[in-house]
């Protein structure tokens, strides 16, 4: 088959490439736009490492076409620090509460908590927990991630009301 | 896994996907959320050659209230269904349920169109659909018609609709005002099909139900309209004898698996609880 003309936003920026419509959009952002941040943990659409922000929704990436995102916005974990390398608030909260510990699981958790965090500015731990059960960790028995989510949550809010 | 090579289309109307798939027949499939059929391409349990994606078709998205009809067009997802307070109001059963599926990522693409066209008697939106009566409205080459979803399965991943129809909107007469309803369902972890559920829907009143309509996910090769179970219901104070006849009337037309969720006899016994528990649920919500 042959290949599509693939044109998106990535991060902020207009990206394209060629590839094949069937080509998983997890291997066009790993291989095509070198994007090694969302990771492929089962390819079976369980596990959420793979998860990446579309037009506004948490997506597993190993469960799209390219072809479906053509035209899309897409927002990876590349895309979620300050240009300068400031790491956004759940970055750090994250560092900061060992919300990690081998780190595959991260860059999924954390482009899903931001989206959760758009949603839901204020969520208590049990709508936390069910914001992010699209997302499996097989390390820190999921704590230390929620106080993380939480953490970043009162930090944004906190700075938001400054900011007012 | 890579999915097998298809060509992609992405028509700007149902007229135009209808035209593709008559032009494709067989070798064509429709493309919604995906989360049904990607996965099933990457097992290469699906090789489609053509792949029709609806997102662009506009008409399809959206939830409207036409008469005493709710319309929820197929391309509204699972995310829309729980955010939408139409349905909060006149149909809450379908919030419900919609929490219940798989998780918050596959919710933002898995349609309802999608969700009840699939065929796979895994899916919890057909039996909540025979339950309310729904029907599913289908456009095809030959025009548009209405099929109930209590006449649209037929077998595992066999339906009544054509291969080159497309299914734009489920249409649900709106459950009378103060109905209780509840959708209970058994399932082993987050992202887990039912072991078995139950949708219940019923009306009360002076203390009798007037009327109750019941249907199983997963515990037969279809979803199941269990159609006695509710009549066992009807006229009755939802006595412990009159619950007992509807849970076995129910159970009598479970023919499930056995499989990863257990045994058969074991999937029947859960569906009998969950009839159980959704009529407890569903006479408390009643008023
Ligand atoms: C991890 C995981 C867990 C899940 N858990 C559950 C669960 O617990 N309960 C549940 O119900 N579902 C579950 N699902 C399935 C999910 O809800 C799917 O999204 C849904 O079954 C199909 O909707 P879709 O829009 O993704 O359809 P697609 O995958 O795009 O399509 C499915 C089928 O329906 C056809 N189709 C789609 N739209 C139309 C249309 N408008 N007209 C005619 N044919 C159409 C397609 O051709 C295809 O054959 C799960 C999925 C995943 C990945
Ligand atoms: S790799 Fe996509 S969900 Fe696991
Ligand atoms: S930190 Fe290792 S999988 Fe989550």
């Amino acid at each position: 088959m042959s290949n599509m003309h693939i044109k998106m936003t990535v991060n902020g920026k207009a990206v394209e490439g060629l590839a094949e419509p069937r080509t998983l959009l997890i291997h066009f952002l790993r291989e095509n736009l070198n994007l090694t941040g969302p990771h492929i943990g089962c390819d079976t659409s369980h596990c959420g490492a793979c998860t990446v922000d579309i037009n506004g929704k948490s997506v597993k990436s190993c469960t799209m076409f390219v072809a479906q995102a053509q035209g899309a916005d897409v927002t990876t974990i590349e895309g979620i620090a300050e240009a300068d390398g400031t790491l956004h608030a759940l970055q750090e909260a994250f560092r900061e509460h060992h919300g990690l510990q081998c780190g595959f699981c991260t860059p999924g958790m954390i482009t899903r908590a931001l989206r959760l965090l758009q949603e839901n500015p204020d969520p208590s731990e049990e709508e936390i927990r069910y914001g992010i059960s699209g997302n499996l960790c097989r390390c820190t028995g999921y704590q230390n991630i929620v106080t993380a989510i939480r953490a970043a949550a009162d930090q944004l809010n906190t700075a938001r009301e400054a900011a007012e | 896994m890579i999915p097998g090579s298809f060509e992609y289309h992405r028509p700007g109307s149902v007229a135009e996907a209808v035209a593709l798939l008559s032009r494709h027949s067989d070798d064509a499939r429709l493309l919604a959320g995906g989360h049904s059929l990607i996965p099933m391409m990457k097992l290469r349990m699906a090789q489609p050659e053509h792949i029709v994606d609806l997102q662009d078709i506009s008409t399809l998205h959206g939830i409207a209230q036409d008469g005493d009809t709710i319309v929820i067009g197929a391309l509204t997802t699972q995310n829309d269904v729980i955010g939408s307070n139409v349905l909060a109001e006149t149909c809450p059963i379908l919030r419900e349920a919609a929490l219940l599926i798989a998780d918050p990522q596959v919710r933002y693409c898995g349609t309802v169109g999608g969700n009840v066209a699939n065929g796979d008697p895994g899916n919890d939106m057909p039996a909540i659909m025979q339950a309310l009566n729904a029907s599913y409205r289908a456009e095809g080459p030959n025009g548009v018609r209405n099929i109930a979803a209590r006449d649209f399965y037929e077998a595992s991943f066999f339906t009544a609709l054509g291969e080159d129809e497309v299914l734009t909107q489920v249409r649900i007469p709106t459950p009378a005002a103060g109905h209780g309803a509840a959708y209970v369902k058994q399932k082993r972890k987050v992202g887990d099909y039912a072991t078995a559920a139950a949708a219940v829907i019923l009306s009360v009143s002076g203390g009798n139900c007037t009327a109750a309509s019941i249907a199983l996910t997963n515990v037969g090769d279809t979803p199941l309209y269990a159609e006695a179970a509710g009549q066992a219901l009807v006229g009755t104070n939802l006595d412990a004898a009159a619950v007992d006849a509807a849970v076995q009337a129910a159970q009598a037309i479970t023919q499930p698996v056995s499989d990863g969720r257990g045994p058969a006899e074991f999937r029947t016994h859960v569906a009998g609880i969950a009839v159980r528990r959704a009529i407890a649920l569903a006479q408390e919500r009643a008023s």
